[in-house]
């Protein structure tokens, strides 16, 4: 439905359109958006579980999760809220490198990702391997701030933004597909932003 | 807390039926959709923009009207002079203009007569349009729950709904409004001409029978971080606050 009178737009530059999903539209700030208030979380009181249902696998505090193997990623990241931005750095821990210092295989095919707020969201777990996403402990070359999700954060940078769980503290396999946060409050169950998929009742 | 998922919600057209000038960057519109819903106060809505060339634009706006107030929903939209959307409203968009919307959509900063309360409501600027929703679903029910919303402007002539709040104030109902100008001074003596800070927070809570049991911020992300930090400061716990942002 075309709308009347409705012709500037900001449209992107063309070299670029093809790096911009459906609705969105491309930001040159990082805007912040969040459920509550932002949490202070303390280097000395961080730590990082790996969990199988409510069995924890394997824990790491500050210093030993930034013992592992580091890793670099610069992606475009997507937020539901329609802006994209391009060529975000991220410096962190592959979620594979996690799994083999911990000495195991992904153990079930669903993962939820917990925050230190009570914040939860789901993703398969083969979105969080074979490098596709990791524990993100610096943006830009420096500590995550706060509002973004320091001191650690998850980057699922090819889902939807709310994916990367912000103030992350831990990943739960899971046998089933259980929604997390955003999930229960009529989000879409898996995220892709190049099929569009808002809401939960989005295909 | 709610955990409602939002109803199947496809795009759909609505049609504009009112337009009002609320403030000299606040203009209101009223969109009666082909296929009317029923939203819970706090959800907002998606709007689309088609150009001829298929270019769409879209942009989330909270609904300020209440659930009651009948199928056409009240946006209040600010002007962002840079936006590209928000100029198309305040420069193109007149009465009787189709335009794409869905919803209604949010699951989290939704407020019901049924959640109870005492609840605290603070807002900046436009971040007041889902509170107002709020407020006006509480009048409507006639419920006895109590409020205190605390709304931060710049000046006088920016305070969105003014005299509809100072009205909701005058009742004496249990609903009590405080108006904080950043830029100006206060011009009703109960009111401030300062940021919020913590301060100002517990003096809002003393308003209240009884603590909190929800409390609602919304608006800029830097008003966001101040006011939930002035909440916590005022020794509200974080997780009775749920905070919504807008834009950078």
């Amino acid at each position: 439905m075309v709308t009347r009178g409705f012709f500037s737009g900001r449209r992107p530059p063309s070299d670029t359109d093809a790096r911009i999903p459906p609705g969105q539209y491309l930001e040159q700030g990082f805007p912040v958006l969040s459920a509550g208030p932002t949490p202070r979380v303390r280097t000395e009181d961080w730590s990082f579980t790996l969990k199988q249902g409510p069995k924890p696998i394997k824990k790491w505090n500050w210093a030993e999760f930034n013992a592992l193997p580091q890793s670099k990623m610069t992606r475009d990241i997507h937020c539901v809220t329609a802006w994209t931005k391009f060529n975000t750095p991220w410096q962190g821990i592959m979620i594979d490198d996690i799994l083999a210092d911990a000495g195991i295989e992904p153990p079930t095919a669903y993962t939820l990702a917990l925050s230190f707020d009570g914040y939860s969201t789901n993703v398969p777990t083969k979105d969080l391997v074979t490098g596709k996403a990791m524990v993100a402990l610096l943006y830009e070359g420096k500590p995550i701030t706060p509002d973004h999700g320091g001191p650690a954060r998850l980057l699922v940078p090819h889902l939807y933004f709310w994916k990367s769980a912000k103030w992350v503290n831990g990943l739960q396999f899971t046998e089933r597909d259980e929604p997390g946060f955003w999930e229960l409050r009529g989000y879409h169950m898996y995220g892709d932003p190049w099929r569009e998929q808002r809401y939960s009742s989005d295909p | 807390m709610s955990a409602e998922p939002s109803p199947q919600s496809p795009w759909q057209a609505a049609t504009i039926t009112r337009i009002e000038k609320r403030t000299p960057r606040v203009t209101s519109f009223w969109f009666q959709p082909s296929r009317p819903f029923t939203h819970l106060a706090g959800q907002h809505v998606d709007v689309r923009l088609t150009a001829p060339d298929g270019y769409q634009a879209r942009r989330s706006y909270s609904i300020a009207s209440a659930p009651e107030a009948g199928a056409a929903v009240e946006l209040a939209i600010e002007r962002l002079d840079d936006g590209e959307v928000s100029p198309f409203f305040h420069d193109v968009a007149a009465v009787g203009d189709e335009i794409e919307l869905r919803g209604p959509l949010g699951g989290h900063f939704i407020w019901e007569e049924s959640d109870g309360g005492p609840i605290l409501l603070i807002g900046g600027g436009s971040g007041v349009v889902p509170l107002m929703a709020m407020a006006r679903h509480r009048t409507l029910r006639n419920a006895a729950v109590p409020v205190a919303l605390v709304f931060s402007a710049r000046v006088w002539d920016e305070v969105i709904f003014r005299d509809e709040l100072i009205g909701l104030d005058d009742r004496l109902d249990g609903f009590s409004l405080v108006l904080t100008l950043t830029r100006e001074q206060a011009r009703r003596p109960s009111d401030y001409s300062r940021r919020v800070d913590a301060r100002m927070m517990a003096q809002a809570i003393e308003r209240l029978p009884k603590a909190p049991r929800l409390a609602y911020v919304c608006g800029s992300n830097a008003f966001v971080s101040a006011a939930a930090q002035a909440l916590i400061d005022a020794d509200v716990p974080a997780g009775i606050i749920r905070t919504e942002r807008y834009g950078v």
